[in-house]
C-alpha cells in the first residue's frame, strides 16, 4: 500500500465528495419540502428533477443552433437555463400534485406513494416519447461551454473545474433563499402552519391547497435547478438518469432528517463524502479485494448505523414529531 | 339483488366476451405467414441498444424477404420487449414458442435474459441468433438452436490486450468496467491476458455509476497509467473518458465493441478522438456492404446505428437465408429444420464472413482495432482501421 | 340461483373458448375473469371451492398443454402472489413499510442456486456439487430458514425506526444485498457476480410430469400453504398484535404487546415466503444473476399489495394477479396486436399504420401505460380492489 498516494489524493477526494454532496443536497431539498408539508415521499421527484435537465438542454441546444451560445456571456446563458429549468420542473410538479396527489390527500399514506410511482413510470417514458419524436434520440448531451470547463489548479494535486464551483455556489444560494423564504416571510409562515396542522391552518384563513401547490412549485423548481446543474456538470442525460440520483438524494434527505432544510444539505454532503471516499479508497486500502463498486454498500451501511443512533436523522429533532 | 362487486365483474366479463370472440376468430387468419421475433429491451434504461437490435432486424427483413415472398410466404417481424428482465424474457419466450409461425428469434441484449430464455426456445428447437450476448456460457452449453453473430468476451478481451501490448507498447494499464456480464467479462479477460503479456495492471475497478466518475478517476490520475481500458457500453464510457480527459489524465483509451457508436463522440467530443476500440463490425474499406447498411439505416430511421444493430442485421439475414433454404420445398418450414439449416448457412454479412461452428459460435471471428478519427458524430464512418486480427473461438472446456 | 348458473356457465364457456382459440389473449383473460367471478359470486361454498379447484387443478394445466405461455403466466402469477402475501404481512398487517423486500427473494434464490449448481465447487473445492436434484425439496425449507434469518437480521437494527426512516433503511438493505450479489465474485467467488449462476438443478418430478406443469403445481401448492398460513396468522394473537402495532405502537405496547418480538416475527414471516419462492424461481429459471433482484422489483411487489388492498389476503392475491397479468399478458398482447395491424397495413382514419414512425411503436410504451393505470387505480379506488374489511370501514368513516 502506497501511503504517500493515499495522502496525496485526500484533498481531491474531499473536494469530489463535497461537489457530489451539493448535487444530492439540491435534489434532496425537493423531497424534504414536500415531505415537510405532506409527510409523503414524492417518488416522482427524480423525474421532475430530470425534466429540468431536459428543459435546460433544449434551451442550450436552441441557442446553439441559433449560434447564440458563444455570443452571449456564459453566466447569462447559465442563469437563463437555470430559470427555464426551474420553471419547467416547478410547473410540472404543481401539475403532478393537482392530477395525481390531491385527489388522494385523505387516503392512507401509502396510496399516494403508489400513485407517485405511476407518475414516475409515466414521466420517464413520456420524456422519451417526446425527445425521440423531437430529436430522434433520447440520450441528450449538454453543449460544452468552454469557460465552465476551465480547471482551477489549487495545488499540484488538487484542481477543480469552474462548473463545480458553480454547483456549490448555486446550491448554497438556493439553500439560503429557501431558508429565508420558509423562516422569514409570510408565505413561509403559512407553509409551516400547513405543515403543522392543515385543518387549523385553514381555519386561520390560509388557503391550504394554494400553499401545497406552492410547496410543490418551490420543491420542483429546486429539482429543476439541480437538473440543469447536473446536466452541465456531467454532460449526458437520458429520461432514466434521474432515478439513481433521486434515490440517493432521498437517502440524503432522510439521513439529514427528512422535512428539515439544513438537514437535507448536511445529509447530501455526508452522503457525497461517503461515496467519494468509498469509491476512491476502498480499492487502495484493501489491495483490490473490495473496490469502488462497494460504495453504495458503504454509504447505506453508514446510513443504517447513523439511523440506529439517531432514529430521526442527523438534524431530525428540530422538526415537529407527529407521534 | 346482485352485489356491487359481482355486478362489476359481470359487466367487465360481458365487455371482454364481446371483444374477445371476434378477435379470437381473427387471430387464426392467413396461413402462409412466417415470423421472426426480436427480443430486446425496448423500454427502460437500456432501450437505446435494444431498439438498435430491433431496427437492425427490421431493416434486414425488408431487404431480404423478397425470396420468401416470391415463394408465396409473407414475412413479418414481431418485436418483443424483454425489459432487460429475465422473468419477462422467459414469459415472452413462452409466448413466442406458442406462436407456431415464429421460426427464429433475434436476441437478446443481456446474457442474463438470453440464458434462461434460450432454455425455453430449446424445448421446441426454435433457433435463436444472438447479436449481442458475448458471455461464453451462452454457447458453451452446446445447444443446437443457440447461435451468436457477435464475438465472445474471452476472445475480444484478448484482442484488446494483444493490441495494447504489441502496437501501443503499453507498460501499465488501469481497467474500469461497468459491472455487467458483458463489461466485467471482457475486462477480466483483458486483464488476464494483459498480465500474461507483462503489462502491469495498476487498478481494476467496477462501477455501476453512470454520471459522476470523479471519485474513481482521482486514484487513476494519481497512479498515471499508460492505458485505460473501459469494459462497457458507450453511454457510460463516453462520460467516463470525457471526465478523465477533463481531469487532465493523459493515458491512451481503449475499449471493446460497446464503444462502436457515433454517440461516443457526440457525448465525449474531443476527449475520445484518438482512442481505440475493438470491434467485429468491419469498417467500410473492408466491407463495402457495411456502408450501404449504415446509409440505409440512417435514411430510414434518421440516426446512426447503435452497437449491435449491424449484428442484428446479419443475424436476421442468416435466419432468412436458412428459412429460405428449408422453404424451397414449398411447405411450411419446421423450427427444427430452420435451426439445423442455420448451422449450414454461409453468409457474407456486414460484419464479415459468418459461418457457425458446432456450438453456434462463429468459426472465425475477424476483429478490427479502430481509432476514432473525428469529433463530429457524422464522420464516425471515417474512423481509421489500425489493426486486423482473426481469432477462432476456444473449444468447449469440459 | 342465477349466479350459480352464471358462474358455472362462465367458467365452462371460457374454458371451452380457450381450448378453441388457444392463441387469443382476450379469451384467456375471459377465463381469468370467470375465476374472479366464481370467487365473488354469491354461490354455495362447496360450489365455489369446486369450481376454483377444477379450474386451477384441471383446466389450467390442460390449457397449458395447448399453450405453454399461459401456464408460464399462471406460474409467475403464483410466484408473485406468494411474494405479495409475504410483503402483505410486513406492510399490510404490521404496517412496516419495506422497500427492499426483493432481497429475501434473492437470498432464497441464491441459497439453492449455489449448492444446486457446479458453481459451489469453486467455493468449497472438490467435486461434491451440484447436490443431487432431490435435495431441492430440502432446500425449500433451507431457503425459508435462511430468508427468515435474514429478515431477523434486517429487523434487529431497525426496530427503533418508524415510517420513512424504516423505508429508506429497507431500501438500502435491498440494494446492499443486490450489490453484494453483484460483487461477491472476488475475493472469494460466492455468487459469480453479474455473470450469474447456471445451470441450476431442477427437482425430480413424480410420474414424469413435464417441468412447466410440475413447477405450476409446485407453485400452486406453495401458494395454497402460504394462504392457509396467512389466514391462520391473521386471526391469531400474533396477527392481532401486528394490527395493533400498525394502528398505534404506543397503545399496543401499553396493552402488553411485545413490540420487539412481534416486529421481528413479521419480518421473518414475510421474508420466509419470499425465500421459498426464491428457491423455486432459481430452479425454474436454471440461471440467476443479480439483474432479477433490482429495486424496481421490490416496488412492483409493493404496488401489488397496495393495488389489491393493504392487509387483505384476497387483495394481495388479486393485486399480484392483476399486475403480473397486465405486464406479461395484457400490455404485451396489446402491443403485439397493434404490431399485427401495422404489419397488415390496416388503415385508420385514412392513415396507414404501416407508415407509423418507429418512435411511436407500442411495444416501447408498455411501462408508460402501466404507470397511468397505477395512477388511475389509486385515484378511483384508493382502498384497493379487495380492501381488508377494517380498512374499508375506516375509509368509509373518513369520507
Amino acid at each position: 500500500m502506497d501511503l504517500q498516494l493515499l495522502v496525496d489524493i485526500f484533498p481531491q477526494v474531499v473536494l469530489d465528495g463535497i461537489i457530489l454532496g451539493f448535487m444530492y443536497a439540491l435534489i434532496a431539498l425537493g423531497y424534504t419540502m414536500v415531505y415537510g408539508v405532506l409527510e409523503f415521499i414524492n417518488f416522482a421527484h427524480s423525474e421532475i428533477f430530470i425534466i429540468g435537465a431536459f428543459v435546460g438542454v433544449e434551451l442550450l441546444l436552441g441557442l446553439q443552433s441559433l449560434g447564440a451560445l458563444d455570443a452571449v456571456p456564459w453566466p447569462l446563458v447559465l442563469l437563463l437555463a437555470l430559470l427555464v429549468g426551474m420553471a419547467g420542473s416547478g410547473l410540472l410538479a404543481v401539475t403532478v400534485e393537482r392530477v395525481a396527489y390531491r385527489p388522494l390527500r385523505s387516503a392512507p399514506r401509502l396510496i399516494p406513494l403508489i400513485s407517485a410511482i405511476g407518475v414516475s413510470f409515466f414521466l420517464q417514458d413520456m420524456i422519451r416519447l417526446f425527445e425521440s419524436l423531437w430529436h430522434n434520440a433520447f440520450n441528450l448531451v449538454y453543449p460544452t461551454i468552454d469557460a465552465l470547463n476551465v480547471r482551477l489548479e489549487l495545488t499540484r494535486t488538487i484542481d477543480v473545474p469552474v462548473k463545480s464551483l458553480v454547483v456549490i455556489l448555486a446550491a448554497l444560494g438556493m439553500l439560503g433563499v429557501l431558508w429565508v423564504l420558509v423562516n422569514r416571510t409570510k408565505v413561509g409562515t403559512a407553509i409551516r402552519a400547513v405543515a403543522e396542522d392543515q385543518a387549523a391552518a385553514s381555519l386561520m384563513g390560509i388557503n391550504v391547497n394554494r400553499i401545497i401547490s406552492l410547496t410543490f412549485l418551490i420543491g420542483g423548481a429546486m429539482g429543476g435547478a439541480a437538473g440543469v446543474l447536473f446536466g452541465v456538470q456531467y454532460g449526458l442525460i437520458n429520461p432514466y438518469s434521474g432515478f439513481i440520483p433521486g434515490l440517493k438524494a432521498f437517502t440524503a434527505a432522510v439521513l439529514g432528517g427528512i422535512g428539515n432544510i439544513p438537514g437535507a444539505m448536511l445529509g447530501g454532503i455526508v452522503l457525497g463524502l461517503l461515496e467519494a471516499f468509498a469509491a476512491s479508497y476502498l480499492s487502495l486500502l484493501t489491495g483490490g479485494a473490495f473496490g469502488a463498486e462497494y460504495k453504495d454498500i458503504f454509504a447505506f451501511s453508514v446510513l443504517i448505523l447513523i439511523l440506529i443512533f439517531r432514529p430521526r436523522g442527523l438534524l431530525g429533532e428540530v422538526v415537529r414529531g407527529r407521534a | 339483488m346482485i352485489r356491487k362487486p359481482v355486478r362489476l365483474t359481470l359487466a367487465l366479463l360481458a365487455v371482454l366476451a364481446l371483444v374477445a370472440l371476434p378477435a379470437a376468430t381473427k387471430a387464426q387468419g392467413s396461413k402462409g405467414t412466417l415470423k421472426i421475433a426480436t427480443q430486446s429491451p425496448l423500454s427502460g434504461g437500456q432501450a437505446a441498444l435494444g431498439e438498435g437490435i430491433k431496427l437492425g432486424a427490421q431493416l434486414a427483413i425488408e431487404k431480404f424477404k423478397g425470396g420468401l415472398e416470391k415463394a408465396g410466404f409473407k414475412v413479418d417481424l414481431v418485436p418483443f420487449d424483454d425489459q432487460a428482465k429475465p422473468d419477462v424474457g422467459v414469459a415472452n419466450a413462452k409466448n413466442i414458442i406458442a406462436d407456431k409461425n415464429i421460426l427464429a428469434v433475434i436476441g437478446h441484449l443481456n446474457s442474463g435474459v438470453a440464458i434462461p430464455s434460450s432454455e425455453v426456445y430449446k424445448e421446441v428447437n426454435l433457433a435463436m441468433i444472438s447479436p449481442a450476448n458475448t458471455n461464453p456460457t451462452v454457447t458453451d452449453r452446446g445447444y443446437m438452436n443457440v447461435n451468436r453473430v457477435c464475438g465472445r468476451d474471452d476472445v475480444q478481451g484478448a484482442v484488446g490486450s494483444e493490441f495494447a501490448h504489441s502496437t501501443l507498447k503499453a507498460k501499465t494499464a488501469y481497467i474500469v468496467h461497468d459491472k455487467t456480464t458483458y463489461g466485467q467479462g471482457v475486462a477480466e479477460f483483458f486483464k488476464a491476458d494483459a498480465e500474461k503479456k507483462g503489462i502491469k495492471i495498476l487498478g481494476f475497478e467496477g462501477t455501476e455509476e453512470k454520471s459522476n466518475f470523479d471519485p474513481i478517476l482521482t486514484p487513476v490520475k494519481a497512479k498515471g497509467p499508460g492505458l485505460i481500458y473501459f469494459g462497457g457500453i458507450y453511454d457510460q464510457a463516453a462520460p467516463f473518458f470525457k471526465q478523465a480527459s477533463e481531469k487532465g489524465i493523459k493515458a491512451r483509451f481503449l475499449g471493446p465493441d460497446g464503444m462502436d457508436s457515433s454517440d461516443l463522440v457526440k457525448i465525449a467530443g474531443k476527449a475520445v478522438v484518438g482512442m481505440y476500440y475493438t470491434t467485429a463490425a468491419g469498417p467500410v474499406t473492408v466491407f463495402p456492404k457495411a456502408k450501404e447498411f449504415s446509409e440505409t439505416f440512417k435514411k430510414k430511421f434518421g440516426k446512426n446505428p447503435e452497437p449491435y444493430a449491424a449484428e442484428a442485421y446479419d443475424a436476421t439475414a442468416i435466419a432468412l437465408k436458412a428459412i429460405e433454404a428449408v422453404a424451397k420445398s414449398g411447405k411450411m418450414p419446421s423450427r427444427e429444420d430452420v435451426a439445423v439449416a442455420i448451422r449450414k448457412v454461409k453468409h457474407g454479412g456486414i460484419t464479415g464472413e459468418i459461418e457457425f461452428d458446432s456450438k453456434g459460435d462463429r468459426k472465425k471471428a475477424l476483429y478490427f482495432v479502430m481509432q476514432v478519427a473525428n469529433a463530429d458524430p457524422q464522420k464516425w464512418g471515417d474512423n481509421k482501421l489500425v489493426k486486423q486480427l482473426t481469432i477462432a473461438p476456444p473449444a468447449v472446456k469440459k | 340461483m342465477i349466479q350459480v348458473v352464471l358462474a358455472v356457465g362462465l367458467v365452462a364457456l371460457s374454458a371451452w373458448a380457450v381450448a378453441s382459440f388457444p392463441r387469443s389473449v382476450l379469451v384467456f383473460l375471459l377465463f381469468q375473469g370467470s375465476l374472479l367471478f366464481a370467487y365473488v359470486a354469491r354461490i354455495p361454498t362447496w360450489l365455489r371451492v369446486g369450481l376454483l379447484g377444477t379450474a386451477l387443478l384441471v383446466l389450467m394445466p390442460l390449457i397449458g398443454f395447448f399453450n405453454g405461455y399461459y401456464l408460464e403466466v399462471a406460474t409467475q402469477v403464483g410466484i408473485f402472489v406468494a411474494l405479495a402475501l409475504g410483503l402483505n404481512i410486513v406492510v399490510g398487517l404490521a404496517g412496516l413499510l419495506d422497500l427492499g423486500y426483493v432481497a429475501f427473494f434473492a437470498v432464497g434464490a441464491y441459497s439453492w442456486a449455489i449448492p444446486g449448481s457446479p458453481h459451489a465447487n469453486l467455493i468449497f473445492g472438490g467435486n461434491a456439487f451440484p447436490l443431487p436434484a432431490w435435495s431441492f425439496y430440502a432446500f425449500l425449507l433451507i431457503g425459508l430458514l435462511v430468508a427468515a434469518g435474514t429478515g431477523i437480521l434486517l429487523g434487529l437494527p431497525v426496530l427503533r425506526l418508524h415510517g420513512d426512516y424504516l423505508a429508506i433503511v429497507t431500501l438500502g438493505f435491498g440494494e446492499v444485498i443486490r450489490v453484494l450479489a453483484n460483487n461477491l465474485d472476488k475475493p472469494i467467488n460466492i455468487t459469480n457476480g453479474p455473470k450469474g449462476i447456471t445451470p441450476i438443478g431442477r427437482p425430480p418430478l413424480p410420474f414424469g410430469v413435464p417441468y412447466s406443469e410440475g413447477f405450476y403445481f409446485l407453485v400452486l401448492l406453495i401458494v395454497a400453504v402460504v394462504i392457509v398460513v396467512n389466514r391462520r396468522l391473521e386471526d391469531s394473537h400474533i396477527g392481532r398484535a401486528w394490527e395493533a402495532i400498525r394502528e398505534d405502537e404506543l397503545a399496543a405496547q401499553a396493552m402488553g404487546v411485545p413490540l420487539v418480538r412481534s416486529k421481528l416475527l413479521a419480518f421473518a414471516c414475510g421474508a420466509s415466503f419470499a425465500g421459498v419462492m426464491g428457491v423455486v424461481f432459481s430452479a425454474k429459471q436454471i440461471f440467476i444473476n443479480p439483474e432479477s433482484f433490482t429495486f424496481l422489483e421490490s416496488i412492483g411487489v409493493l404496488a401489488m399489495v397496495i393495488l389489491g388492498g393493504m392487509g387483505s389476503i384476497p387483495g394481495a392475491v388479486l393485486g399480484a394477479t392483476v399486475v403480473t397479468v397486465l405486464n406479461l399478458q395484457v400490455l404485451k398482447g396489446l402491443s403485439l396486436w397493434l404490431n399485427e395491424l401495422k404489419n397488415a397495413g390496416v388503415v385508420v382514419f385514412g392513415y396507414s399504420l404501416a407508415d407509423l414512425p418507429t418512435q411511436l411503436e407500442p411495444a416501447k410504451y408498455e411501462r408508460m401505460i402501466f404507470g397511468v393505470i397505477l395512477i388511475l387505480m389509486m385515484i378511483f379506488r384508493p382502498q384497493g380492489i379487495f380492501p381488508a374489511r377494517r380498512r374499508a370501514r375506516e375509509l368509509a368513516k373518513q369520507a
